[in-house]
């Protein structure tokens, strides 16, 4: 029996009877939430039954008394703006890290990374005031992608200059940059350029023939991947992305290097929309444009493809978004799906300098794309080095998060654990991650060197 | 097709990785998937195995003497008693934590609520607060915690017969932690002995947390708290409380999320790791192809794509009603993954009971199955060949009512990860 079949005297429709309820007689929907271009995140409000388990996620409630946590942040925070015109954005909103831990633990699907992007672009836009210390600070980190093209051209310069105490004192002082950070190193020679010499796609493409002649594949098999480097790669860490490229090429793929700006990653953390949209753009036309030809994008940083695959579709209404996304992965990740890489380095072995013990940190952007255990699987049977997880915490740094003076010993505080497993844990002073910056605040906190996944697989299979 | 394993189990819960253990421990290629977080988080913690019978009679003393008598299509009598003891062994040794394995005999152990509820198996943490025993009891409370009252436990525990003198007192937790202060902050505080504000001088927390309580004791032999006695160091934490307190320190397990819950996971996964068993978290498995009733690979959706996960043999433990591992619209009531049979009343008003706490048809919803654990089809027949299923996805027990959750989801777990991997090589 159905609600429309029911049996209902109109007589007595004003008596509930919880069995043949006397709904659906005259019902008109209402439209409670009239037209509007804003985000529309009712449905994840509602889903929302408060269990709490996005606030036992969360690294920042753990250590920060002030901060009310993801549940508030996301659906609570919804829920009062909806009941009157004058609740604003709680500037708490700034204290989240963005790590989206909260995002990816949700039991109902509550899109809480989504909530929180909206919610913080909405208060900087709103609420901060655009001459403050606070918002051109922001600014800067956010588009740390100009700031290191500008390096990029006096490499050694830039290196010795943003390290250089006094400047770092006056950083701190005017810009709330805490001076007890390091400047990563820009290097001598950027991906970019040494992609160029390579030959780009044309030369790629003879590598990769070459390759599968050696591998017994069929010479013009369809393997091409569209290459989304991201900046840190690109300016500070070439021999990440120069692996990628040798790998997938051994591989039989052909690597083509796209157009492309930053992913968006600290824009969204820092509530600059307008900039991550602008960067977006640019980088969903060139994607989707190498996917209708039948190209798959891979990301070396875990933050860039999360942002392909997750907060541009939620954030984003661009032409080609969602087809990006649903053929964008993570580079290791891409190569697990397609080709037997768990065999040949279980058949592998390595030597010199990476026949070491890894402290391997998953990355929050990582786990949220459910690749956290993946390194620690793929490495396990390789002869020759350890892989040893160092367990479930946040690293901290969260991008620019830990750049910023007032949030240094809270990011310092969250790390304790990781930096505690990582000595405890490890005999080799190595560590591996696939995130720039959990790298830096790795670094940062022990000493040891770290490692992008990559760059061992190249050692194990390649070299 | 590049990810592929011996014995693939979809779901992460208690039966989950219960599965994924027995299966790793008999040898099997193991991997395990789940959507999100283990649901263990949102558990008590305690393990039961019975407390009452279908008909509401319990407390049960020996839960393992009433399976024998439960109705057929129970899954105890689908895997019967011996496994059921076999399976319970598996978790002893999986889990040292525990408590209860010295006897087939339930304890009963306070709730946050102030009942006292039958369990089979509680944290070490918990096992100072068992009822049976006859030491009088101090129960602290936090003014800043809403979810444990701890005259109101105290009054309750009184109120159902506890043979022992029971007291609520309630301090203020030092730093003056916010009201929404989460679980996990109290639990690291106490972990570390962090220091916190107190009259505007940094003191550590738990130091100062001791000296408080201590001013509310009054000869007890025993504290209990709210389960917030540390997360990674609890066995440290509970400790040096009670060297300083002189009295036996224990937690009394709370609703989600719960860190008795938390910590369970995290063994679980631990466990699973020393087995060699593989395990990931994040994406949804959607879909599935199969060719003459045999499974050849489920599908995962990452954000978009659909990526094939090929296995020999599949085990479904993606839970009931709650957990998503059943699902209904005005339609019916189905099984999302391999829309495995589903038995219900068409007449959705039958799935339920006009009485709150009456006997809702819908607490047994879940796929019915052959004596191996195969999902069977309306007919009769068996769905596929090398799918099991294991815990809550199981219809035919209300485990809300029988207090079993944790036993069933142990039991056939067990069962299905041996039968798979015995299938699979």
């Amino acid at each position: 029996m159905s609600d429309a079949e029911s049996n209902i005297n109109p007589a007595d429709e004003t008596e509930f009877e919880p069995t043949a309820p006397n709904t659906g007689e005259e019902f008109e929907p209402v439209d409670v939430f009239p037209d509007s271009d804003d985000f529309d995140l009712r449905p994840g409000a509602d889903s929302c039954y408060k269990c709490s388990t996005c606030d036992t996620n969360c690294p920042v409630a753990e250590v920060d008394d002030e901060f009310p946590g993801p549940k508030f942040q996301g659906p609570e925070q919804w829920r009062l703006k909806q009941a009157d015109g004058e609740h604003t954005i709680d500037d708490s909103i700034m204290d989240c890290s963005n790590c989206l831990r909260c995002d990816s633990s949700c039991p109902s699907g509550v899109p809480l990374g989504q909530m929180h992007n909206t919610a913080r672009g909405e208060y900087v836009s709103e609420e901060l005031d655009t001459f403050s210390v606070e918002y051109i600070r922001n600014r800067i980190l956010a588009n740390y992608r100009t700031s290191a093209w500008l390096a990029s051209k006096f490499p050694r310069t830039s290196s010795f200059f943003m390290n250089f105490g006094p400047v770092r004192w006056m950083m701190d002082k005017v810009l709330k940059v805490p001076k007890e950070r390091d400047f990563p190193p820009f290097a001598k020679e950027t991906f970019q350029q040494w992609w160029k010499k390579q030959g780009g796609a044309a030369g790629s493409k003879e590598r990769a023939q070459e390759s599968r002649r050696r591998r017994g594949e069929p010479v013009d098999a369809e393997k091409k991947v569209a290459y989304f480097h991201g900046c840190y790669s690109n300016y500070n860490t070439p021999e990440v992305a120069k692996a990628l490229v040798n790998v997938y090429e051994y591989f039989g793929y052909e690597v083509v290097v796209p157009e492309q700006k930053c992913s968006g990653t600290p824009m969204f953390a820092n509530g600059m929309l307008d900039d991550a949209r602008r960067h977006a753009e640019v980088n969903v036309s060139s994607m989707s444009d190498l996917v209708e030809q039948g190209y798959d994008a891979v990301a070396s940083c875990t933050s860039c493809s999360l942002a392909l695959r997750q907060e541009y579709p939620e954030l984003f209404d661009i032409d080609g978004v969602d087809e990006v996304s649903d053929n964008t992965f993570e580079s290791v990740e891409y190569l697990r799906i397609h080709e037997d890489i768990r065999g040949e380095l279980e058949d592998a072995e390595v030597s010199g300098e990476l026949a070491a013990e890894f402290g391997y940190h998953a990355p929050c952007h990582a786990r949220n794309q459910g690749l956290e255990r993946q390194a620690v699987e793929l490495f396990g049977e390789l002869e020759g080095a350890e892989i040893e997880d160092v367990g479930d915490s946040c690293s901290g740094i969260s991008g620019t998060y830990g750049w910023k003076s007032e949030k240094y010993e809270k990011s310092m505080k969250i790390a304790d654990e990781m930096f505690e497993h990582m000595e405890e844990g490890t005999d080799s002073e190595v560590g591996m991650t696939e995130c720039p910056t959990c790298a830096m605040q790795m670094e940062h906190g022990t000493g040891y060197e770290i490692r992008h996944p990559m760059e061992l697989i190249e050692e194990a299979l390649l070299e | 097709m590049a990810i592929d394993s011996d014995v693939l189990v979809i779901g992460g819960g208690l039966a989950g990785l219960t599965s994924a253990l027995a299966a790793a421990r008999s040898g099997a290629d193991v991997r395990l998937v789940s959507y999100k977080q283990s649901t263990l988080r949102n558990a008590s913690g305690l393990i039961d195995v019975l407390g009452y019978t279908p008909d509401g009679d319990g407390p049960l003393t020996d839960p393992y003497g009433s399976i024998p008598d439960l109705p057929t299509e129970h899954p105890y009598r689908t895997v019967g008693l011996e496994t059921v003891r076999e399976a319970m062994s598996l978790f002893d040794e999986a889990a040292p934590q525990y408590q209860g394995e010295h006897t087939d005999t339930n304890a009963l152990l306070p709730t946050h609520g102030g009942t006292v509820k039958p369990t089979a198996r509680y944290p070490a943490a918990a096992s100072a607060g068992v009822a049976s025993d006859s030491r009088d009891m101090l129960l602290v409370g936090l003014e800043a915690m809403t979810d444990f009252d701890a005259g109101h436990v105290a009054a309750h525990l009184e109120a159902a017969g506890v043979p022992f003198d029971v007291r609520g007192e309630t301090v203020r937790f030092p730093g003056d932690l916010k009201y929404d202060a989460k679980v996990t902050r109290y639990a690291k505080l106490l972990d570390e002995n962090g220091k916190v504000s107190v009259d505007g001088t940094k003191r550590p927390a738990r130091t100062e947390f001791i000296e408080r309580v201590k001013g509310k004791l009054d000869g007890e032999d025993r504290v209990g708290f709210p389960a917030i006695l540390g997360d990674t160091n609890a066995a440290g934490v509970r400790a040096a409380m009670s060297e300083e307190l002189g009295a036996d320190v224990f937690e009394v397990p709370m609703g989600p999320p719960s860190l008795p819950g938390l910590r369970l996971e995290d063994r679980l996964f631990e466990a699973l790791d020393e087995a060699g068993g593989m395990f990931e978290t994040g994406n949804p498995v959607r879909d599935f192809e199969a060719d003459d009733g045999h499974v050849e690979h489920v599908l995962v959706e990452k954000n978009g794509a659909m990526v094939p996960y090929s296995a020999d043999e599949f085990i479904l433990a993606t839970g009931g009603l709650v957990g998503k591992g059943i699902n209904s619209d005005r339609e019916g009531v189905f099984e999302p993954i391999f829309d495995c049979h589903i038995t219900h009343s068409e007449d959705r008003y039958d799935w339920f009971d006009t009485e709150a706490f009456g006997d809702h048809p819908f607490a047994s919803f879940g796929v019915e199955t052959d004596s191996t654990l195969r999902p069977l089809d309306d007919s009769g027949s068996v769905e596929f060949e090398n799918l099991r299923a294991a815990g809550a996805v199981l219809g035919g027990y209300d485990f809300a009512a029988e207090k079993s959750g944790s036993g069933v989801s142990i039991a056939t777990g067990y069962e299905a990860g041996n039968t798979a991997t015995m299938e699979a090589q």
